[in-house]
């Protein structure tokens, strides 16, 4: 991992991060001495069974809850200095759209909030509309598409800032298997032509292996880093790389440190 | 044709009350049907004789014949003018209470504290009866326009009108406000939106659908309280006194006070069909999220 010169650029920084809730019943360490940084432009993903603390860890980056101990930086500031200057875009599992707004409405609202003029606000929706593919669909209303059109609204959203960060919280996690090979391979295409960073949370390891340059493995109680696993792939995740040996290969390089084999090192570094 | 289906019912079901007021006209017993001793009986069955119960015709006739004899114009014209009165009464009534309502959820909502420390008076406050606080409000009027203040009588029965308008609009907004996902929450809170941007871009647009019945009850409760506080403060040019008026003459013109009766009923129907016009405006907040 590069040191030194780069430090200022890392997307997201994290050294000895921790999170503890204050439960009914005490307290519950939902994460603990989260080491990682992740690069510009690079994409990560982040996995592990229920409880190890990937949503939280997300939800930490993005400072919608403040990290109980560690320090934690995105593009160089404290995370909640990187939320009020919007300097990353987020996804959830469900869309999140409101239904009330058109798609069109739905991509602009953080543009609103952030009172873009208007002119410059239409322009960038449509250009948003054509990247997720959406182009004829922008004056429709969220129930009249499919759930995997939602999706794509929703990371059009994400999107409208221009961040160099994007977050992303198991977005196809409620799509079927079709919708969701589909959207991996756009968001592959999107992140590519947008050149920002992700951090991804999925519970797949195919999902996580396609799309990633590292996976994160993640463990609970306490939720922590177990593994990383780096991903040689860059430039060639297309159709025959979900048939390719040295893909199954890294699946199975993932599927073991998620299951198998006591656990290693306890971090990369 | 669904349209047109439920206009036919409404029909339907007017026809068939129409129905049962002649039938039972027809048939029943003249003085009624009475039990026990003399001095303490008991009226099981109505009276069906014509001055307790006038066929609907002579109610139709009535409305169209002159108000008190001689030149005054027909009943049908004084009760619209006096139903047209209170329904400007219990329209400020119900903007009045709109608004209070709005700003006391908006409050509750904002602040555990204040929820904690309003919601139980909001409840308790639609337990007095109007009866008992109607010349309450009435004398304070009276007294704040002797003081060299401005405070009409209508004025009075306007505000024991927002009295009952503002608890349904006060509990479904607070429950709207209340209403969207965490999601959406987070999403704001991801834009780095402040309380003023999420009450209008969220919070408010996601109450629609539970303030649109809150404000159709309110519409209704305004109506009523300002035809009840007419009554109760006696005054002059509104429906409610109309009735109580024409009901104290019932014995003589049997079929007069049916006349307010309409009119207080098609006073009811006009406060919630301008609501539901106004729900037409709103009809892309109520859709859902899910693909239909």
């Amino acid at each position: 991992m590069e040191h030194g010169r780069a430090d200022a650029v890392h997307a997201v920084e994290a050294s000895g991060v921790g999170k503890v809730f204050a439960g009914r019943s005490g307290e519950v360490v939902a994460l603990t001495d989260v080491d990682l940084t992740v690069r510009a432009g690079e994409f990560v993903s982040l996995i592990g069974p229920s409880g190890c603390g990937k949503s939280t860890l997300l939800r930490l980056i993005a400072d919608l809850d403040g990290a109980s101990s560690g320090a934690l930086t995105v593009f160089g500031k404290p995370a909640h200095q990187a939320r009020l200057d919007q300097d990353y875009g987020i996804a959830f599992q469900q869309a999140g759209l409101l239904p009330w707004r058109t798609v069109a409405e739905n991509i602009a609202l953080p543009l609103e909030l952030h009172r873009v003029g208007k002119e410059q606000r239409r322009a960038r929706v449509a250009e948003l509309a054509e990247l997720v593919h959406l182009g004829d669909f922008v004056d429709r209303h969220p129930d009249q598409l499919s759930g995997g059109m939602q999706q794509r609204v929703a990371i059009a959203r994400a999107l409208a800032a221009s961040p160099k960060l994007l977050l992303m919280d198991e977005p196809f996690g409620a799509l079927d298997e079709m919708t969701r090979e589909y959207l991996q391979s756009e968001l592959t295409r999107i992140a590519a032509e947008t050149g920002a960073a992700v951090v991804f949370v999925t519970h797949s390891i195919p999902e996580a292996v396609f799309l990633s340059d590292r996976v994160v493995v993640m463990s609970p109680r306490p939720g922590r880093i177990t593994d990383i696993v780096e991903m040689p792939f860059a430039g060639e995740r297309d159709e025959a790389l979900r048939e390719s040996p040295a893909y199954f290969e890294r699946v199975t390089a993932v599927r073991e440190a998620l299951h198998g084999a006591p656990v290693e090192r306890a971090n990369e570094r | 044709m669904r349209r047109w289906r439920a206009a036919g019912w409404g029909a339907v079901g007017i026809l068939v009350l129409a129905a049962a007021w002649e039938l039972y006209k027809l048939l029943g017993p003249a003085q009624g049907l009475v039990v026990g001793a003399e001095g303490s009986e008991l009226l099981l069955l109505p009276r069906t004789h014509d001055r307790a119960m006038p066929h609907l015709w002579e109610m139709g006739a009535r409305l169209l014949a002159p108000t008190s004899g001689g030149d005054t114009p027909p009943l049908i014209v004084t009760v619209a003018g006096a139903a047209v009165t209170t329904l400007g009464t219990a329209a400020v009534g119900w903007l009045l209470g709109v608004l209070v309502g709005g700003l006391l959820a908006m409050l509750m909502q904002r602040s555990r504290l204040a929820e904690l420390g309003l919601l139980p008076w909001i409840v308790v406050s639609q337990t007095v009866p109007l009866i008992a606080f109607a010349p309450v409000v009435n004398s304070i009027g009276t007294q704040l326009e002797r003081g060299g203040g401005v405070w009409p009588q209508w004025f009075s029965v306007a505000v024991i009108a927002s009295y009952l308008a503002f608890f349904p609009v006060a509990i479904g907004l607070l429950q709207g406000l209340r209403s969207p996902d965490a999601i959406h929450r987070d999403l704001m809170r991801s834009y780095a939106a402040g309380y003023w941007q999420t009450l209008i871009r969220l919070r408010l647009p996601a109450a629609v659908p539970h303030l649109l019945p809150a404000l159709r009850l309110a519409a209704a409760n305004a109506v009523l309280g300002a035809v009840v506080a007419e009554v109760s403060i006696g005054l002059r040019g509104g429906i409610g006194r109309m009735l109580i008026q024409l009901a104290g003459q019932a014995s003589s013109d049997p079929a007069a006070p049916w006349g307010p009766t309409f009119g207080a009923i098609a006073l009811g129907l006009v406060a919630a069909g301008s609501v539901a016009l106004m729900a037409l405006g709103l009809r892309n907040y109520r859709r859902g999220e899910e693909t239909a």
